[in-house]
């Protein structure tokens, strides 16, 4: 019952009226593209269809970055035989954004199978990119075999425990973490008390006007737990962003774009750029949707973040590939 | 004469057949020894099947990785653990000992199973 009230109550934090299965219904599929924008700390949610509504501005501001995620380098099944052809047309896509990204966020799953071939591909085209700067965080596939030793070398330096760290940005505080380790069996995604520990501290000192951006490989909110689409201990993790007018959650894993909004957090999922998955339940299991190839590029894709400081604005915007 | 020859002959026949008959059936122990030592595990769509198997103690339970996604095998009380599997690839464990061995799949831990050795 204590549960059950405190999620009315970051419902109606917005006194909007819609509750979770509302927001469940509003949720973006790939494809469709979607558009956020936090203004005073109220939050507005555009499918790009419904662009018009935001007087033909296209969203700009102090801070712009991209979001890729899932690159899968190494698979080469039927679903996509060609993943490094894919994510170089996304650096592409990124390369020819009107408003130039600074840097980009890489929401996991670099490799597939932890080969460091498949990391020296990934890190080469992502040379080929505008933004110079990429801030990773691992997926279950980065950390095979050895508990996460190789990608902690490669991309963890400054890194702390098994990966996570925060920086800011043009104001914008980012917290990136990781929990895709130590999973349970029957479980979902997982924090862990250190980790939760650290980032309790971490924004302690933040002053509750900050735009937190917080990023994590599988969802932090449960999206399908079926599939194991969600994370275990992420409410711990929201009960510290609480005191935050703007957060702004990005996280990979499930191949689609995905968005759900609760109180003053905006959950978004992005697309991969290697391969779709189904729709949670619309298929026997959560594994490679085949499509044809003609149709592959427009169920990749990327997104792309804008944060309006005057404004209090962070938008959020998918395109694909196709 | 002729007659007892030809008897014989039949006799020698049938004790020819019963060594081929019995030489067969050793064979077809032979055949089957190994068969019930060893239980197989598929694992696809995001599963292991059967989910539970129940086999002798002894036993060699090969899993094999049917999903172009790659899946691990590993026991919840830390008997057993698999490297990843890829497609098409193998694990297998041979139970000494009697008991349930629960395991799952360490990248996708909705995925489990168990293996009750008798």
């Amino acid at each position: 019952m204590a549960e059950k009230t405190k999620d009315e109550l970051l419902h109606d934090h917005n006194n909007d009226g819609i509750d979770r299965r509302g927001f469940l219904k509003c949720m973006a599929w790939a494809g469709t593209g979607a558009l956020c924008i936090m203004q005073g700390g109220v939050l507005k949610s555009y499918s790009l269809s419904q662009m018009s509504q935001l007087g033909g501005k296209t969203p700009s501001g102090e801070l712009s970055f991209a979001q890729i995620s899932d690159s899968h380098m190494g698979f080469n099944k039927a679903a996509n035989p060609d993943v490094a052809g894919t994510l170089q047309a996304a650096v592409d896509k990124i390369n020819g954004l009107s408003t130039k990204p600074e840097f980009l966020l890489h929401t996991g799953d670099i490799s597939h199978l932890s080969k460091p071939e498949e990391f020296d591909t990934v890190d080469q085209i992502l040379k080929g990119a505008v933004a110079k700067d990429v801030f990773f965080v691992p997926g279950e596939h980065d950390m095979l075999n050895d508990e996460g030793k190789q990608y902690l070398e490669r991309y963890g330096k400054s890194s702390k425990g098994a990966g996570w760290y925060s920086f800011d940005k043009q104001g914008v505080h980012f917290i990136a973490l990781v929990n895709v380790l130590n999973l349970k069996a029957g479980g979902l995604g997982t924090l862990g008390q250190e980790q939760l520990a650290w980032m309790e501290n971490d924004v302690k000192q933040l002053k509750s006007s900050t735009p937190v951006v917080v990023f994590a490989h599988i969802p932090l909110w449960t999206v399908y737990p079926e599939w194991g689409w969600g994370t275990e201990d992420s409410a711990q993790a929201l009960a510290y962003l609480k005191k935050f007018g703007s957060v702004t959650v990005l996280n990979g894993h499930i191949h689609q774009t995905m968005q759900k909004v609760e109180g003053n957090v905006t959950f978004h999922t992005a697309a991969s750029t290697a391969f779709p998955q189904p729709q949670p339940g619309k298929a026997d299991s959560p594994g490679p949707m085949k499509v044809p190839a003609e149709q592959l590029k427009s169920v990749l894709g990327i997104t792309d973040v804008n944060y309006v400081k005057g404004q209090h604005a962070l938008a959020v915007v998918d395109s694909t590939l196709g | 004469m002729k007659l007892r020859v030809c008897m014989a002959g039949v006799m020698v026949a049938i004790v020819a057949m019963t060594g081929l008959l019995a030489g067969s059936s050793k064979v077809a122990a032979k055949a089957q020894q190994p068969a019930a030592a060893t239980a197989e595990v598929k694992i696809d769509n995001f599963s292991f099947g059967p989910g539970t198997v129940t086999v002798a103690v002894g036993t060699t339970v090969v899993w094999t990785n049917r999903d172009d996604i790659p899946h691990t095998v590993v026991s919840t009380d830390g008997v057993f653990k698999s490297k990843v599997l890829d497609t098409d690839e193998k694990f297998s464990y041979t139970f000494d000992k009697a008991g349930t061995f629960p395991y799952f799949c360490s990248l996708h831990p909705k995925m489990t199973g168990k293996v009750v050795v008798q």
